[in-house]
């Protein structure tokens, strides 16, 4: 037999990697122990020697990403990101989690609380509070500004429990909208001077045409902020501004944003009988099925691959391996939770807007 | 000093009810006279990070 270069096999066509190879490229093998081949091949001359480009250019990016939405709601959606690399898919959650801005409490001015949470805990709970605002209607409220009606919501809080009265129970709703800004008058060393509010409105919020007919308030009505007893009260004012994540967790848009790799099951031999029912019986998530195929046989079939959570139970304690568990390194199945004002598909491409912003910043950088 | 002494009102630690008080008056509750009484919150603004 004439001796061949390991590099020109005859059986493997030249521009094609070998199957093995294409396993290690495309795909994330998870052993019992660890996953194997985790690492992406970014180098675009990785597989020059077999003819092989793997090289990413705008166009076969822009002709190979798909995105499939598979579930959409007024507040969680599922899509299927698809021929993109991890770290953009990384860098879209993260943007999504820290970087797209949304409007919170910001500082409370408490005239009165005699209730059992102490005025600093309560002005954190009232922090946390999802608000429905766009925040693309406000501008960030900087260090030297003067709160205006163009960068503030205030809310007005005031609630009491009369003596003799049953419990009571103080809910989100009660946060009352002030178009017209703070009431609260500020103290002035000069008592002759004219009394000055906490805030500047020039006009009132809801003399604007983006907030007349759809007045701002609270996302989710009943959200227990505090419970009064006979005789306590709360009165307070709320400021709410605009500002990202990255700053404080309450004005993160989303519950969570997260992502998994398509998960792909693979029966490396024929299962039949009662290895098969076996196997059936292993997966928590039914990622298995059996199929008859006549003469009272059975066999065991992937019937729902995207269910796998990677548990691994199928190739635990196994001598001989029967199913090999991997994942597509370029098809991300992402979930969006959002937790406020924005849906989640306007969040996601906010998202990618924001990418797009600090992507311009640097080329500006560079050139 | 002030010209006028305000009557101040306090909290009564027994039964809750309110009392004002003068200078030189006896620190007793009028409800239930309970010897214990407390100031109450003044209306000054406080101002709070919500974070």
């Amino acid at each position: 037999m004439p001796k061949v270069s390991a590099l020109d096999m005859p059986d493997v066509p030249k521009g094609k990697l070998p199957e093995h190879l294409e396993v290690q490229r495309t795909r994330v093998v998870c052993n019992a122990d660890a996953p194997i081949h985790t690492e992406p091949f970014h180098y675009s001359g990785a597989f020059a020697l077999m003819g092989v480009d793997n090289s990413v250019t705008l166009e076969s990016f822009c002709k190979n990403l798909k995105i499939e939405v598979i579930e959409l709601t007024e507040d969680t959606m599922e899509f299927d990101m698809i021929g993109i690399d991890a770290s953009l898919a990384n860098a879209f959650r993260r943007i999504l989690i820290a970087e797209v801005p949304t409007m919170a409490i910001e500082n409370v001015l408490m005239v009165n609380n005699t209730s059992v949470i102490p005025d600093e805990v309560l002005a954190h709970r009232l922090g946390l509070i999802p608000l429905n605002a766009d925040p693309k209607l406000f501008e960030y409220l900087s260090e030297h500004d003067t709160p205006n009606e163009r960068n503030t919501i205030v809310f007005k809080l005031a609630v009491s429990c009369k003596k003799g009265s049953p419990r009571l129970t103080v809910k989100s709703d009660q946060l009352k909208w002030l178009p017209g800004g703070s009431e609260l008058e500020m103290e002035s060393p000069t008592p002759s001077a004219k009394p000055r509010t906490y805030t500047s409105f020039s006009r009132s919020q809801d003399s604007m045409p983006e907030f007349a007919n759809k007045p701002l308030g609270v996302k989710h009505q009943d959200i227990i902020i505090d419970k009064l007893g006979p005789g306590q009260a709360i009165e307070l004012e709320a400021h709410a501004v605009k500002g990202i994540g990255k700053v404080h967790a309450k004005w993160s848009p989303v519950a969570t944003a997260w992502y998994r790799m398509l998960p792909e099951v693979i029966l490396l031999k024929e299962i039949k009988g009662v290895d098969a029912e076996k196997l059936v019986k292993k997966c928590p998530v039914n990622v298995f099925d059996i199929e008859d195929v006549g003469k009272g046989e059975k066999k065991a079939v992937v019937a729902n691959p995207r269910a796998c959570t990677l548990c691994r139970e199928c190739i635990r304690g196994v001598n001989e391996p029967q199913v090999e568990l991997r994942r597509a390194k370029d098809h991300f199945i992402f979930k969006i939770e959002s937790a406020g004002a924005i849906p989640p598909e306007v969040l996601f491409t906010d998202a990618v807007k924001i990418l797009e912003e600090k992507c311009d910043r640097v080329i500006c950088e560079l050139s | 000093m002030d010209p006028q002494p305000e009557p101040t009102s306090y909290i009564c630690g027994d039964c809750g009810a309110e009392n004002t008080l003068k200078p030189g008056d006896v620190i007793q509750c009028r409800e239930c006279g309970y010897r214990i009484l407390y100031k109450k919150r003044t209306r000054r603004v406080v101002q709070y990070e919500a974070r």
